[in-house]
């Protein structure tokens, strides 16, 4: 392969990366709009009686990462708490007409 | 207080069926407290049962016997009406003994 | 009743035809009675081999060998102290003079299969943990936890001196206790945790199957080997304590004890259990 046909084809790899969505590094204000919509969902979940222990654990995690300052891994606990929260409130809502299936008649 | 020591002892013939409850808590030493801190080790390690003066019966006991041990064993030559003598000691240097008559 | 109810039915049809109708799937009336006897014969028929009084001794009712190990550990039970402790505390008057059998009917003692019962006054479930922590706090004690060996000790001596008495759990034609009995029953068939069980899922689907090393009891007399000696607990717990458990074993974040929701649930397991001789203190694995 030319010298040419070599730069151009790592030319294209570098757009090609640059282009595509960059992993930065998730910042204090991503981590704190990512905690308050998953306490926000928790707190949905109480008023349902149906928290998770696991969602519980998730928000404690992102609050301790937060702390040392891994936003990143803190923001990413906090998505998982609001992924278990949200499912732990459509379990609820389910759960409100479906527990008839499973009574002894 | 009351004894830690609970006993029965049935006269079956020649044969005398004994069993014991043992109020202790048989704290192995490798459990930790909510507060993350070890509770120390406290268990019983010898446990004696006599029968006219004669051990018929001795445990040596370590951590792996659980809390409010339970005993269950027979032997022979005793009758209705004799006494048994129980007694233990633990790592602690605590210790309990009691009497029981054979039913 | 029977009569009654054609009748009745052309009544209400009248009625409707006059007032505006309902949400069309009209909410029938629960029937607590029938569904007692559904949820025996349930069991009944699924164990055709279990007496009806031994369901109330859960696991050893569904295992030979487990059977046979708990008969030899009943004659010497590992709740006997508690029972010993229960005694004496039951006994011990409070500061201010009075005792525990001034609260009770018959002086608390054989009156554990009344309980729960519905308070008409209060318009709420009252179990016996909630009524041993209000006796002690109408005569100026602390209350007790729900969780704790002292609760345990108070109520397994209170259910030995019922040992043998059926369960005799009334619902009064209150709308308030059958809304409560509905609860409890809700709250028994419904899936909670992210582990995504009910009650129903263990107790009613698989008793006498393995969930990991245990062997699930039948929800039919759960409650009336209350409280136990716990093997894996190495100590006595409570109905309290016991659902709070369960709910952490299921993932769920556990309720309050003694909540609205444990207690409606007590009412309802109490209930259709109604008949069952209560056999506690028990123990357990």
């Amino acid at each position: 392969m030319t010298r040419a046909a070599m730069m151009r084809i790592a030319l294209i790899a570098t757009l090609v990366v640059a282009a595509a969505p960059s992993a930065r590094a998730a910042s204090e204000s991503d981590f704190n709009a990512a905690y308050a919509a998953a306490e926000a969902a928790e707190k949905e979940a109480g008023s349902l009686r149906n928290q998770w222990i696991t969602t519980e654990a998730a928000l404690s995690a992102a609050k301790k990462a937060a702390a040392k300052g891994d936003f990143d891994a803190a923001t990413a606990s906090a998505r998982d708490a609001e992924a278990l929260a949200k499912a732990s409130i459509f379990q609820a809502t389910s759960e409100k007409d479906r527990w008839k299936d499973a009574e002894i008649h | 207080m009351a004894s830690t020591i609970r006993v029965r002892a049935i006269a079956n013939g020649d044969l005398t069926e004994v069993q014991a409850l043992i109020q202790h808590p048989m704290d192995s030493g490798f459990v930790k407290d909510a507060q993350g801190q070890v509770i120390p080790a406290h268990f019983i390690q010898q446990l004696t049962f006599e029968h006219n003066g004669k051990i018929v019966f001795t445990a040596d006991w370590g951590p792996a016997v659980a809390k409010d041990p339970y005993v269950k064993f027979g032997f022979k030559g005793a009758a209705k009406g004799d006494e048994l003598k129980i007694s233990w000691v633990d790592n602690k240097g605590g210790s309990d003994s009691t009497t029981a008559k054979i039913q | 009743m029977r009569v009654l109810a054609p009748i009745l039915a052309l009544v209400s049809a009248a009625c409707a035809a006059i007032v505006i109708a309902q949400a069309a799937p009209a909410a029938e009336k629960p029937d607590p009675a029938a569904d007692a006897k559904a949820f025996r014969n349930y069991f009944v028929t699924k164990f055709p081999g279990v007496k009806l009084e031994d369901f109330v001794n859960g696991p050893y009712s569904m295992n030979e060998d487990m059977r046979k190990q708990w008969r030899e550990k009943e004659e010497f039970p590992p709740y006997d102290f508690a029972l010993d402790a229960g005694r004496e505390m039951f006994a011990t008057p409070f500061r201010n003079g009075r005792t525990y059998a001034d609260c009770f009917e018959n002086g608390g003692i054989g009156v554990r299969q009344n309980f729960p019962y519905f308070d008409v006054k209060q318009g709420e479930v009252v179990t016996l943990e909630l009524a041993l922590n209000r006796c002690r706090e109408a005569n100026g004690e602390a209350p007790l936890s729900y969780v704790k060996d002292d609760m345990a000790a108070l109520t397994a001596y209170m259910a030995f001196t019922s040992r043998g008495k059926p369960f005799d759990i009334r619902i009064p034609d209150d709308p308030r206790a059958l809304a409560a009995y509905e609860n409890g029953k809700r709250y028994f068939y419904t899936r909670r945790g992210q582990l995504n069980f009910s009650c129903a899922g263990c107790h009613v689907q698989s008793p006498g199957q393995r969930l990991r090393a245990e062997i699930l009891a039948p929800a039919l007399g759960i409650l009336n080997a209350m409280p136990i000696y716990r093997s894996e607990w190495a100590g006595m717990g409570t109905i309290s304590r016991r659902f709070i458990t369960c709910n952490s074993q299921t993932r769920a974040v556990p309720e309050q004890a003694q909540s609205e929701d444990y207690r409606d649930l007590e009412y309802f397991l109490s209930y259709v259990s109604n008949g069952l001789p209560i056999s506690g203190p028990g123990a357990r694995p």
